[in-house]
């Protein structure tokens, strides 16, 4: 039941980025459509949860002194896993992520669990954090990109779904830089008013 | 002039924070105040311009000629995160002051994509050596500028009356969104300057 404690906390709890205030650059960057939060997501999850077994494996090998650096690189290696997968296999996707693909080294999310969770935890106990924290990042990922393509673009994962008008005149700055720190905020403040209503 | 066009671009065109959406976790996480502010932005600059002229020769004398261009992520990191210890030891031992008022944000360089964002990116752009230099001041220009307006605006706000839920970062979010747009009044300058070199 431990396991699943860890395992929950980052779908509400902790709920990336929204609880936890880190790696705004991609959530604002690859969410103007639903596919594109869903696939940094994802690239996301992979990379946290290995990240996290590792680093919890070598807890005790690894000196104090150059824990970062070395986190810094597990991290990267499986960065570049990811860079040359979607390079190789789903080069949209690819395409559409650019230069944020290689840009998941420095999310401090990532380095945050290993430093906060993983050199402190047992391997069993990172990887359910890990999978928790990358799913509860993919979720807020997909539902802002959602709502931005929603508004922005009137499809929804590229499904015309909004009426034909809405769609040749959309609320198109809802798609471009403004509109995503905007309905990021917005997203940030309703967060911490259930927040505070619920009491948790 | 060709240098000109590069540098209004990456400053106000494509900004690299409220365009390109590099760097935004030290954007608001240093912006609360104006002297931080300034000393981030400094920081940033400086290590920015460096690391980008380090990189670039990794690149083009390592990284190339021995074919592992897979290794950019891993190697450009490291440098990037060596270069920010020299900083913090530099400015540790001259200037005591601005070493303790950005506190925990220093360190927090490594982890700022708008660094290893602009390293990568001048190597896509193929950039020559020049260029990518002249790219790298004019970003950390951008941020720098981004930065200080944020953080005037944010003095202001402390004296309004925000709603509870909206206080903090939410409120700079939106903040940051109405600067955005106001810099998307800057999109199609490049052109016509482009068009004015050509007369």
């Amino acid at each position: 039941m431990n396991l699943w404690r860890e395992f929950s906390k980052g779908l509400w709890r902790d709920l990336p980025p929204f609880r936890v205030v880190l790696g705004l650059c991609p959530v604002l960057a690859v969410t103007k459509s639903a596919i594109g939060g869903l696939g940094m997501g994802l690239a996301v999850v992979f990379v946290l949860t290995c990240s996290n077994i590792l680093v919890s494996a070598l807890r005790h090998v690894i000196p104090r002194k150059v824990r970062i650096a070395s986190y810094i690189v597990i991290i990267a290696s499986f960065v570049v896993t990811v860079e040359l997968v979607t390079q190789a296999y789903m080069y949209p996707l690819y395409e559409m992520l650019g230069i944020f693909i290689p840009l998941i080294v420095v999310n401090c999310i990532i380095l945050g669990r290993a430093e906060a969770f993983a050199s402190r935890n047992g391997v069993l106990a990172s990887a359910a954090d890990g999978l928790g924290i990358g799913l509860g990042f993919t979720m807020s990922l997909t539902v802002l990109g959602a709502l931005r393509e929603l508004l922005g673009a009137g499809t929804l994962f590229d499904k015309p779904v909004m009426p034909l008008i809405y769609q040749e005149h959309p609320f198109a700055m809802m798609v471009e830089a403004p509109g995503a720190f905007i309905a990021l905020g917005v997203l940030l403040g309703l967060m911490n008013a259930v927040t505070a209503t619920k009491g948790t | 002039m060709e240098y000109m066009i590069l540098i209004i671009s990456a400053v106000l065109i494509k900004n690299i924070v409220l365009a390109q959406y590099l760097g935004v976790c030290p954007f608001l996480g240093t912006s609360k105040r104006m002297d931080t502010a300034v000393g981030m932005g400094l920081a940033v600059t400086f290590v920015l311009v460096i690391a980008t002229a380090v990189t670039f020769w990794v690149q083009k004398l390592v990284l190339d000629p021995l074919g592992l261009g897979y290794l950019q992520t891993i190697g450009f990191i490291l440098v990037i995160a060596s270069l920010v210890q020299f900083v913090e030891m530099f400015l540790k031992k001259f200037v005591p002051p601005l070493y303790e008022s950005l506190g925990i944000f220093l360190p927090l360089i490594t982890t700022n994509c708008a660094v290893l964002g602009t390293a990568i990116m001048c190597i896509r752009n193929e950039y020559a050596f020049g260029q990518a230099v002249v790219f790298a001041g004019a970003s950390a220009l951008g941020f720098t500028l981004a930065l200080i307006l944020l953080a005037g605006i944010r003095d202001r706000l402390s004296v309004s009356p925000v709603p509870r839920a909206l206080r903090g970062t939410a409120i700079g979010l939106i903040m940051a969104g109405l600067m955005a747009l106001a810099f998307n009044g800057f999109v199609g300058v490049d052109n016509s300057l482009n068009a004015l070199m050509q007369q």
